[in-house]
């Protein structure tokens, strides 16, 4: 029987061999798979598991990682959540992340490359891996007198520091609080996440830079204003401003608002038109320059581009090979035309500084646990829409149209104020969107804003731009400039 | 004729001594890296689980010298090793489900039902002088082994956990009777494959060149598969089923010499396995779990959730583990017992998990090399038997785990948490360590 036996010892050695195969392929050959199964909440484990960097505004952290006794070591915490949600995004164990949370994910867990000597240095010291601390560039006063302003109307707000391009406010209304997507438990998440879907207004939508893009309206006269000023003509050229244009090869008519006149006599000045908000004149303005004219202008205001700040932000967009009435409607701010309102931040700030448009970001700087900075961003310049002169000639025009125009609901005493207010048709029969585009003081901009305010909002009877968004460009503006007299 | 010579035999007893030490020592310092990351260490405890090893070890040294002192001396050694990186794992989930806010005390009752297991072997050999005395109850072992196998099945008494009705409860404990069975079939196996090899080795028809056994002595053959069939179909556990059924064929094999009744035998396992899962649901879903685990309408049915959750503990652990105490091993369910298999290849990695079979395959090795040295039929076949039980057991298991085979409900030997499994397991060790000791006495010295 001794053959037998020796046979099955070496059985008994291929079973093993089986199992030593087995753990081999799972342990080695599959596991990259199995680690990265979606499943697998081990690497989520891991990762949530690990302390996360705080997202700092002012100094503050308004997003930070607190140490909890449960499966996951830390639970994210906010300080006014609701009010930087657009910003800081999400960061949920069911929903993944959003915003800075997925953008600076790498630096704020600390795997980031730039990270790398950092953490060399934890594994000599023994330190666990921490993640790096995110400062945003938000101003907090700013950023709260924005959201006061804006209230519970759907729009958003947008203000950026027109030489730096650095973004000061970023609001979206209706907000949500991160709070209730953080939690640890995954079925009291799952549902908060449900309740917030359900939400016909979309709190989860950042409007500022990628919910639906809105038509801008009569703020898009600014890009129609630069382009003119740059083809020749200047604030006291004459432009034909009937009280009613007709649209050629169509039977239909530009209007002006509520089919009011512009002037007696059917001339008006640029000035004057911009101040008055005059349609027929600028849709005759925009088909005299062209639309290639208007098109490359608004390009150059930043139109189409694919920005990321590092937010990615949806271009904003212009009719494809308008006809002549089309060119008419388009310059007015209407037909096809498309923006955000960090796009119609970027046309004020970059009228405000002197012509020249300064790529917007959100995030300033980024340190390691022990507070050395490890990235810092640099204003960058984006592109020159326009000279120095013509900026200069259409900010006079602007603070006309806060003096004497459309806009003396954004008047500031002791303070030039710059802008342009827009109140867009949206063409479902529902009130206009409302806008206000601007920056201030006039002479030295430290805050640039665009203001949008979806339908009017909750505002009682005719609702315009100057009436419903100047007050609020208004209040951001204040608050910009109080913020930086103090600073 | 030989002249009888005075030979100096080499018992090896030293040489186990050292390789005890070595195993105490795992044990010890896997305990110390379990209690140093559950920020748990206390060097005076520690000291106090090293000397209560140390001692345990010596008794263990002491009463094989006294009683069995030609014994294999590597297998203690072995076993001990694994039952003390078991202990410690056991303790690690402790800790991971305390964490959780659950109150377990694993690592204890298992150290106790650990030095049970222990006294049970030394019992063996101190009570048992000579293993030939078990041939005498070949008939009351085999009724003993039915009567264990179907006691789960018994109502009021057999229950159900995690999908397998292989358990009594006695007096509020639960217990796997088949631990218990399957030492008893071996013994009932060896006692009537020694006496009836003969007539089971005829030849009888000739098919593709090979001799088949003759149809009339398929009797044994068929019973024991309609009782591993029984096993399968009504206490859902195919991993009882194909140890009983795995052993009967080897030790058939042994006992024969004739592959035909190795192939007979998987062709009607074969044939079983596949007509009840397609006739059973249950039992198909079983083979469904394991051949689609990664599907993910398998998954999140919950059929492979733990299987499919094993992998992922495993495949986190790599090539050198997590570390003990650095894992998720509490993921898994049954992470301490059913898939203790799993937390030690994440935390201890690929090279840990190697090292552990690598124990395993010394511990039948010697069971086999004790069949081979051992003079009569029956010691070669329960020895083989015994081994080849501890090797088949350790590859349903870890091939359920590593999804080689579907996944049953056995215990990993030497490791898992549960009593009846460390009791019936250091049972085998105190038979092997008889029969080796009986094996290698030098017969000058029996008169």
């Amino acid at each position: 029987m001794n053959e037998p036996v020796r046979r099955l010892s070496v059985i008994v050695l291929a079973m093993f061999l089986t199992l030593m195969i087995a753990a081999s392929y799972i342990q080695v050959i599959a596991a990259g798979d199995l680690n990265a199964d979606a499943r697998n909440v081990r690497t989520l484990y891991r990762e949530y598991g690990t302390f996360r960097g705080p997202i700092v505004v002012d100094g503050e952290s308004v997003v930070w990682s607190k140490p909890v006794d449960d499966p996951f070591n830390y639970q994210r915490t906010y300080a006014d959540g609701p009010l930087y949600a657009a910003a800081t995004g999400y960061y949920s164990i069911v929903f993944g992340r959003t915003a800075i949370e997925q953008t600076e994910n790498d630096l704020l867990s600390g795997t980031a490359d730039s990270l790398f000597w950092t953490r060399l240095g934890n594994l000599v010291s023994g330190e666990t891996q921490r993640g790096a601390s995110v400062e945003l560039t938000l101003d907090a006063e700013v950023q709260r007198a924005a959201a006061e302003a804006l209230g519970d109307d759907a729009g958003a707000v947008v203000a950026l520091d027109p030489s730096t391009g650095e973004v000061l406010a970023m609001v979206t209304s209706p907000t949500y609080d991160p709070a209730l997507l953080a939690g640890h438990n995954t079925a009291e998440v799952d549902q908060n996440y449900q309740d917030l879907l359900a939400q016909e207004d979309g709190p989860l939508v950042n409007r500022a830079i990628a919910g639906d893009t809105y038509p801008p309206g009569s703020t898009f006269k600014l890009i129609v204003s630069a382009a003119a000023l740059e083809a020749g003509y200047d604030a006291d050229s004459e432009l034909y401003a009937p009280d009613e244009l007709d649209l050629p090869l169509t039977t239909t008519t530009i209007e002006n608002y509520g089919g009011e006149s512009c002037s007696a006599n059917e001339r008006q000045t640029l000035e004057d038109s911009l101040a008055m908000s005059c349609n027929t004149s600028f849709a005759n303005l925009g088909m005299q320059l062209g639309w290639g004219v208007v098109e490359r202008k608004a390009e150059e205001f930043g139109w189409g581009e694919q920005l990321s700040i590092p937010l990615a932000v949806t271009p904003s967009r212009l009719p494809d090979d308008p006809d002549e009435a089309q060119t008419a409607m388009a310059s007015i701010g209407q037909y096809d035309d498309r923006a955000t309102p960090l796009q119609m931040a970027m046309v004020a700030a970059g009228i405000a500084n002197d012509g020249v448009l300064m790529r917007p970001y959100l995030v300033d700087n980024v340190r390691d646990a022990d507070l050395r900075v490890i990235e810092e961003y640099e204003p960058e310049e984006m592109s020159q829409p326009m000279t120095r002169s013509d900026a200069n000639e259409l900010t006079d025009m602007m603070v006309a149209v806060v003096q004497e125009g459309t806009g003396t609901a954004a008047q500031i005493s002791g303070i030039d104020v710059a802008g342009k207010t827009g109140t867009a048709e949206t063409g479902t029969g529902d009130r206009p969107h409302t806008w206000f585009v601007g920056f201030a003081p006039a002479d030295n901009p430290v805050v640039a804003v665009a203001v949008l305010v979806e339908n009017g909002g909750s505002t009682e009877g005719e609702v315009t731009g100057g009436r419903v968004a100047a007050p609020i460009a208004r209040a951001v503006i204040e608050a910009a400039i109080a913020a930086q007299g103090g600073s | 004729m030989a002249t009888v010579t005075d030979v100096q035999v080499r018992t090896g007893r030293r040489g186990e001594l050292a390789l005890l030490g070595l195993a105490v020592a795992v044990a010890v310092l896997a305990r110390g890296l379990v209690d140093y990351h559950a920020d748990f260490l206390e060097l005076d405890e520690l000291a106090i689980y090293a000397a209560g090893w140390t001692v345990v070890a010596l008794v263990i040294h002491l009463a094989i010298r006294r009683w069995a002192p030609f014994a294999d001396p590597v297998l203690v050694p072995a076993v001990l090793a694994l039952n003390g990186i078991g202990l410690a794992m056991i303790r690690r989930m402790d800790f991971a489900y305390a964490d959780r806010g659950r109150d377990t005390n694993f690592g204890e009752i298992q150290t106790l039902w650990t030095l049970l297991g222990i006294g049970l072997a030394l019992l063996v050999i101190l009570l048992l002088r000579d293993y030939r005395l078990l041939r005498r109850f070949t008939y009351t072992a085999g009724l003993l082994g039915l009567v264990g196998l179907l006691l789960p099945l018994v109502p009021g008494l057999g229950s159900q956990i995690n999908g397998a009705r292989i358990w009594i409860s006695v007096f509020g404990k639960s217990l796997q009777p088949g631990e218990f069975a399957k030492i008893a079939f071996v013994v009932f196996f060896a006692g009537y494959l020694v006496s009836n090899r003969d007539t089971l080795a005829l030849a009888g028809p000739k098919i593709l060149g090979m001799r088949f056994p003759r149809p009339r002595d398929m009797g044994p053959l068929a019973l024991v598969w309609a009782a591993a069939m029984l096993v399968q179909i009504y206490e859902r556990d195919l991993g009882t089923s194909l140890l009983l059924f795995g052993i009967f064929v080897a030790m058939l094999y042994v006992a024969t010499e004739r592959l035909s009744w190795v192939i007979v035998g998987l062709g009607m396992f074969a044939v079983g396995a596949v007509l009840a899962g397609t006739l059973f649901s249950h039992v198909g879903s079983r083979y469904t779990a394991w051949l689609h685990a990664l599907d993910a309408d398998v998954y999140s049915s919950g059929a492979s959730e733990q299987l499919v959750r094993g992998l992922f503990g495993m495949a986190s652990g790599g090539l050198f583990g997590t570390g003990l105490g650095e894992g998720r091993p509490d993921l898994v369910p049954y992470a301490e017992s059913d898939f203790i298999v799993a937390s030690l290849g994440e935390e201890l990695g690929l090279t840990g998990l190697m090292a552990i079979l690598t124990l395993y395959v010394i511990i039948v090795q010697r069971a086999m090399r004790t069949a081979i040295g051992v003079r009569h039929g029956f010691g070669k076949l329960l020895a083989a038997g015994l081994g080849f039980a501890i090797a088949l057991q350790v590859f349903i298991v870890v091939g359920g785990v590593t999804r080689v085979i579907p996944l049953t409900g056995l215990t990993t030997p030497f490791l898992a948490y549960g009593g009846s499994s460390m009791l019936a397991n250091w049972l085998i060790v105190g038979l092997l360590l008889r029969i080796s000791d009986q094996a290698r006495r030098p017969e000058v010295m029996t008169p």
